[in-house]
């Protein structure tokens, strides 16, 4: 799994490239907290790279946005492919979660 | 049965998911197919890692084969706390960030990933079987029967 990390204007894109699975989703995990720490508290997650995640990945997601709850933060997702478009459709995070076709979209709708 | 037997841990998990994902590549599962298939043993080895051996190390063994009706099946055996992860109720999906919870979801995942489920315990050993059914190859096109009847033709 690689992570990407960008800013623009007040949102951090934050990309994922390859598996997040139970082992990296600990890692994931790190960086969005390294960001919350920082302050951060507007987020995208773009998936247009992630070929694959698990209930580990939704798991520190979820962290994340009920960290970011609080302090009116936003989580949004974007770009999510197949398998992992349906993982979060399944497991109901579709509904949590807004989801954009594309990273442009997301940032075009704050 | 093809097996594959390794100490519990997530030093093990990408080895247990690599064995299956090759199986059922070399079995021309679609690449949709292969990740589902993925998942499910992603999520049964990391709940036999945290509760059937909380605490310590113990074996788990993977198995898979192709059954003659060409269904993918897969074993998995441990020797740890008794758990039958069939009788866990399913988890409540509400769309509230804040009482969302994600206990459960990774069994719930399995279910959904793969057509049968089964557990039983036989002696010291827990033994899930997950089945995954073979895929229809034109679930939006026509039907095999009229296909071979349009040969020829295209579709």
């Amino acid at each position: 799994m690689e992570v990407a990390l960008r800013k623009e204007d007040n949102t951090m894109v934050v990309s994922v490239k390859g598996r997040m699975d139970a082992v990296s989703a600990a890692d994931f995990e790190k960086i969005l907290e390294d960001q919350l720490a920082a302050g951060e508290t507007r987020f995208i997650l773009d998936f247009n790279d992630l070929e694959y995640i698990s209930s580990a990945g939704l798991q520190c997601i979820l962290a994340a946005a009920k960290q970011l709850e609080p302090k009116q933060g936003q989580m949004a997702l974007a770009a999510l492919k197949g398998m992992v478009r349906e993982v979060f459709e399944i497991s109901g995070f579709s509904s949590i979660f807004p989801i954009y076709e594309s990273v442009d979209a997301a940032l075009a709708d704050r | 049965m093809l097996r594959l037997k390794l100490s519990s841990g997530m030093g093990s998990l990408r080895s247990f998911v690599r064995f299956i994902s090759d199986f059922a590549q070399s079995h021309n599962l679609s690449g949709k197919k292969v990740r589902e298939v993925e998942l499910a043993v992603e999520e049964a080895m990391v709940n036999i890692f945290y509760y059937a051996y909380p605490g310590k190390a113990g074996d788990v063994t993977l198995g898979c084969e192709m059954n003659d009706d060409g269904q993918l099946v897969i074993q998995i055996e441990d020797m740890g706390v008794p758990f039958d992860i069939t009788s866990i109720p399913e988890p409540k999906l509400c769309a509230d960030i804040r009482n969302r919870n994600v206990g459960g979801l990774g069994i719930f995942l399995i279910r959904k990933m793969v057509n049968e489920v089964h557990y039983r315990r036989e002696g010291d050993r827990n033994i899930l079987t997950l089945i995954v059914y073979p895929e229809r190859r034109t679930c939006d096109g026509p039907d095999r029967s009229l296909l071979s009847s349009q040969q020829g033709r295209r579709v």
